[in-house]
């Protein structure tokens, strides 16, 4: 695990040419997800976990593969 | 065999009204990378890989079936108490007009399901790629429902659904390593 | 019909997230077999699954097939209601 998810996005963005004949104004910064499964690896032993009912929760039982999802386009449009 | 567990895997709630998220989760009901879609996938992928993966596409598979409950339970709480009104509204009406309310295995354009939806190379490791673009895809599915979304108890249970397909990508990831005989090796993480 | 009491809810949520757990190991283990420490965790785990669906049976029926009828004197299995009308 190169990459601690503290310093670490696991959403990615990119940018599109926008032609001066595009009919719509652009959307501006394309995201992607890169959720931390493509970094782990091979999972080592003994790794911290979450509580029961915090694991639920979160969808799983460690941190380490841990990842919350929300829209990125949202905030932009406020 | 299987045995029937009378609870869902995780707490599906709705806090809004709003039949038409039910159309959009349709897509992981009987879509190609939905929820069945997987089950299947995985169940039937078991009889010709190797032993030492086939508990683990077993206890997927299974756990996709709960995952296609919790499914079911959103699309039937978001439509159980609408009138044929609100449904016309909400873009169910073409459904509406073949099914009344009852659930059908199709996708959010209306396509119904097919088993071509599911490959079966027989191949290890081409199989088992399947699995993970497989949970890639359905990861990528509920990101654009939780997008297209504003339920937040509605979306809390999608996310749960999100990190399942994360996990089981990991489990997969690691299945194609068990299989390449490289674990052993390779003892620096 | 009935509704059901918040502590219906409560301690469903607490046998769902135990049962959680043992999802979660079975998958990890499934892929790393060798790990003792995870399989005592998942054996602790499916213990006390099984003293918090005895304790929750007796007061709200049946959570799966070969399960003791304890909370009423009929057949409670085919009751409602269901997990996804709850």
């Amino acid at each position: 695990m190169e990459n601690s998810p503290n310093t670490y996005t696991w959403m990615k963005t990119y940018q599109t040419y926008h032609s001066v004949y595009d009919p719509c104004p652009p959307l501006g910064t394309r995201y992607y997800s890169t959720p931390p499964n493509l970094y782990l690896g091979f999972q080592p032993p003994n790794l911290e976990q979450f509580q029961p009912n915090k694991a639920l929760k979160k969808g799983t039982l460690w941190p380490i593969l841990y990842d919350y999802y929300e829209n990125p386009y949202e905030k932009k449009r406020r | 065999m299987w045995k029937y567990e009378k609870k869902l895997q995780y707490p599906v709630k709705v806090s809004t009204c709003n039949p038409t998220l039910a159309k959009y989760l349709i897509e992981q009901y009987g879509g190609a990378d939905g929820e069945l879609a997987a089950a299947l996938r995985y169940l039937n992928q078991r009889y010709t890989i190797p032993d030492k993966v086939v508990g683990l596409l077993t206890d997927i598979g299974t756990e996709e079936f709960a995952h296609l409950e919790m499914i079911a339970t959103m699309i039937y709480k978001l439509t159980k108490d609408a009138t044929p009104e609100q449904l016309k509204e909400a873009g169910i009406d073409a459904h509406y007009v073949n099914h009344d309310k009852a659930l059908f295995y199709h996708n959010a354009a209306g396509a119904p399901f097919t088993a071509t939806y599911i490959q079966a190379k027989g191949d290890p490791i081409a199989d088992l790629y399947e699995d993970i673009a497989a949970e890639e895809k359905a990861r990528a599915t509920y990101q654009w429902i939780i997008d297209l979304s504003d339920d937040p108890d509605l979306n809390d249970s999608l996310r749960f659904l999100r990190e399942r397909e994360v996990v089981h990508s990991q489990r997969f990831r690691e299945a194609v390593e068990i299989l390449k005989e490289e674990r052993d090796r390779k003892k620096i993480f | 019909m009935e509704q059901l009491p918040q502590e219906y809810y409560q301690l469903l949520e607490e046998i769902q997230s135990v049962d959680f757990v043992i999802v979660e190991l079975t998958l990890y283990l499934d892929t790393h077999p060798d790990d003792y420490n995870a399989l005592q965790q998942y054996n602790q785990f499916a213990a006390y699954s099984k003293k918090l669906k005895d304790n929750f049976e007796s007061l709200f029926g049946p959570l799966e097939q070969g399960s003791l009828i304890k909370n009423t004197d009929y057949w409670s299995w085919s009751s409602s209601p269901w997990p996804w009308q709850v």
